[in-house]
């Protein structure tokens, strides 16, 4: 790939995507709350669903948590613990192709109900099926990667993705240039995966930033709201 | 002892026509949207039957309410919060819009602009989620009316435990009564427990339940706590809704939509007080058939002195505690105690009571006399079981519904007495263990229901409450951002879609 194509591609793009996406997330969450949901389906049709959600979304997090540990930590951090680069590969291949593998089985199930059940089709807005398609396109690219991988199973592949990945958050302006001779698979992947951060704010996956994990420690059950201003925020009994 | 008022409902189902205007009404003025078409936050149910949506009164189904765990303490029927979490990527306690009904519009426009032709034109249902054409509506918020259907399904009833059914089903044994019903305002709400997102909650001032439609993520799981399911997933905007109590009607001393526009009178709106601190001891009663009990427990008297010096201490305005002293609910619930809760057992402390309805003499025809308890009919030869109506307002305790009942005639009795005959019979009042002045009280409230005793609401002191200066030119109750709708033509996240309906079809 030409450098100046790579550059653009993997040296800048990813700044613009990034950058859209915290700003856009910010904007929304501010302006356009009332439109920040997870627009679920279920009341309308319960049939695939069960099945496919689950399967979808337990494979992805194991997806997405694996790539955010594996990517952003710094190299130095596996050395230390003497995690070898060979053995992090394999790890990797293993738990995200099989997460991959359910996730996409999931996600194509979720498709296949979106497309072809009449009451979910006609209430699907452009971006809730057009994201649909992208994640399952990016999985099975994702899972390419995977057999790509075979050919270098020493983990020297993956240290070029970690740097770059790194690189990016420590502005590293040579960044790009660590991946310039990597497979096509690979670039195919992370230029769908920055396209996703892109599109990000402008679609019902804004409802993963709302995941309710503060519901664990929120004290007791009931929920109380004084309008008096100086007792506002909330008040618990229960 | 921590005070707080909440303005309370009571139904009297004894002059309940089923009219349903209190639906429709309700129903103008909240749900006539898109995503919510088939949501009635007020609706009204023939009972026996398995209402709407189907089965709801059936909690090993839907989990709804809460539950009692063997260390006393009580959690969701759903389940422990980390259950619940786990319902979030699809929940199994939620019902289909099936279980409501798909809604519907006809294609009117066919009736004009169909051409000559043998049989007359009719006008067809269509979807009006997909649009596409209906073969056969096959539920509704009112399926039952006035006993439709087999009795065989409509038996399926919860209230029939414990009550041998099969007689009922005679056309000569059947019984009905109406049952309007609607978000109930809990003290002890599973819809707030189970929110993920914290979104929902109960007002301290006046103790109304509701949604807040920004911080709502729509992982309704409020659906499936709800044990009354009078929360709704809208799903065109993706979030839930509920009753509002209409609550900027309540806020300036109006009654509620439904029950200003009761044609039968029925509906009772008043404030009650009760101890916050023992929310959690009441809802956790042992038994299932002390919760009625433990609930009135809670609520405080408010003529007692010691009540009204803690209820200033913990910020209820006077005109509140004066309002409470004229309760309609505080008479009907406690000082006569002819108001029950509904379905006590959810554990969820319900605020709109219902007075049971008399129903005619069951034995009379056949027998040729009726059940004479001393002057009036023996409550136990009415024609609606008691057992039933203990299922339904009391956990299936019968005692106080009974009393309840036999107060009511004992009202009519008395009124009888002194009208006709021109006699205050004090005996009659004695023997249900009131006193003549009550009696005639309980007519007033209840036979006679003038608007001013039947609504006594105090408006919300917004000034000590609010900072005033920001609300100057707000706009009062919309969706979305201030004064839009949340909603324009072209938007960056997302947009009102298309209509589904065809051309011509009117909504």
């Amino acid at each position: 790939m030409n450098a100046t194509v790579n550059t653009v591609l993997f040296g800048i793009y990813p700044y613009v995507a990034i950058t859209v996406l915290i700003l856009g997330c910010i904007i929304r969450y501010d302006r356009e709350q009332y439109t920040w949901r997870s627009q679920s389906s279920q009341l309308l049709r319960r049939r695939q669903l069960i099945w496919g959600s689950v399967l979808f979304h337990v494979g992805i997090l194991v997806v997405f948590l694996g790539h955010l540990v594996g990517l952003l930590t710094p190299i130095a951090i596996f050395d230390a613990l003497g995690i070898g680069h060979g053995f992090k590969q394999m790890a990797s291949m293993a738990v995200g192709g099989a997460a991959g593998v359910i996730s996409l089985l999931g996600g194509l199930i979720l498709l296949h109900r979106r497309l072809t059940d009449s009451r979910v089709r006609k209430t699907s807005s452009f971006s809730d099926i057009a994201i649909l398609a992208l994640l399952n396109l990016q999985l099975i690219i994702g899972l390419g990667t995977v057999f790509a991988s075979f050919s270098h199973l020493d983990g020297s592949e993956m240290v070029k993705f970690m740097a770059w990945a790194q690189g990016l958050y420590t502005f590293d302006l040579a960044a790009a240039s660590y991946i310039q001779d990597v497979h096509w698979v690979y670039k195919l992947h992370l230029f769908l995966g920055l396209t996703i951060f892109l599109v990000f704010p402008f679609t019902r996956l804004v409802h993963m930033l709302s995941a309710p994990l503060r519901y664990f420690w929120r004290s007791g059950y009931q929920v109380v709201r004084a309008r008096d201003r100086r007792a506002r925020g909330s008040a618990r009994a229960s | 002892m921590k005070v707080r008022a909440q303005i309370g409902k009571v139904l009297n189902l004894d002059k309940c026509i089923g009219c349903h205007t209190c639906s429709v009404t309700c129903k103008n003025v909240w749900t006539n949207r898109e995503g919510m078409e088939y949501a009635w936050f007020n609706n009204v149910e023939t009972k026996p039957g398995i209402g709407y949506p189907k089965d709801w009164e059936n909690q090993k189904r839907w989990n709804g309410g809460w539950t009692r765990k063997k260390s006393g303490k009580i959690q969701p029927k759903m389940g422990a919060k980390w259950r619940i979490i786990a319902k979030i990527f699809a929940n199994p306690d939620l019902p289909e819009i099936d279980d409501y009904y798909e809604p519907f519009t006809f294609d009117y426009d066919h009736l004009q602009s169909a051409p000559e032709m043998e049989a007359t034109p009719t006008a067809r249902p269509r979807s009006l989620i997909t649009g596409e054409r209906m073969e056969k509506i096959e539920w509704g918020p009112n399926w039952e009316e006035i006993l439709g259907g087999e009795f065989a399904k409509r038996s399926k009833d919860y209230n029939f435990e414990g009550v041998e059914k099969e007689i009922y089903g005679a056309f000569e044994n059947s019984f009905m009564m109406y049952l309007p019903r609607l978000c109930e305002h809990c003290l002890n709400p599973t819809c707030v427990a189970a929110c993920p997102s914290g979104a929902i909650y109960k007002r301290e001032e006046d103790g109304i339940v509701l949604i807040d439609q920004e911080k709502c993520r729509g992982w309704r799981m409020c659906v499936s706590g709800c044990p009354y399911k009078k929360i709704y997933y809208n799903w065109d905007s993706g979030k839930s809704e509920k009753c509002t109590f209409c609550y900027p009607r309540i806020e300036s001393g109006q009654p509620t939509v439904c029950s200003e526009t009761c044609v039968g009178r029925i509906r009772y709106l008043g404030v009650m007080l009760y101890d916050a601190d023992r929310i959690e001891e009441a809802a956790s009663a042992k038994e299932e058939t002390d919760l009625y009990k433990a609930q009135c427990d809670i609520f405080l008297d408010p003529n007692d002195p010691e009540v009204i010096a803690q209820a200033r201490k913990d910020g209820v305005p006077e005109a509140w505690l004066e309002a409470a002293r004229q309760s309609p609910v505080w008479k009907m619930a406690m000082e006569w105690q002819v108001a029950f809760p509904l379905h006590p057992e959810y554990r969820t402390l319900p605020m709109v009571w219902y007075v049971p309805p008399l129903s005619p003499i069951q034995s009379a025809a056949e027998a040729g006399q009726i059940g004479i308890d001393g002057e009036m009919p023996d409550v136990r030869s009415l024609r609606i079981p008691m057992r039933y109506l203990a299922n339904l307002l009391t956990a299936g305790e019968e005692e106080p519904v009974v009393q309840g009942l036999e107060r009511m005639l004992a009202m009519r009795a008395f009124m009888r007495a002194k009208t006709i005959d021109g006699v205050i019979d004090e005996s009659i009042a004695a023997k249900v263990g009131l006193t003549g002045q009550q009696i005639l009280d309980m007519y007033q409230t209840m036979a006679i229901a003038n608007y001013e005793d039947r609504f006594v609401i105090p408006t919300s002191h917004r000034e000590v409450e609010e900072d005033a200066y920001d609300l100057r030119g707000s706009c009062g109750f919309s969706f979305g951002n201030g004064c839009s709708d949340g909603m324009s033509d072209v938007g960056l996240f997302g947009k009102r879609k298309a209509s589904r309906v065809t051309k011509g079809a009117d909504h």
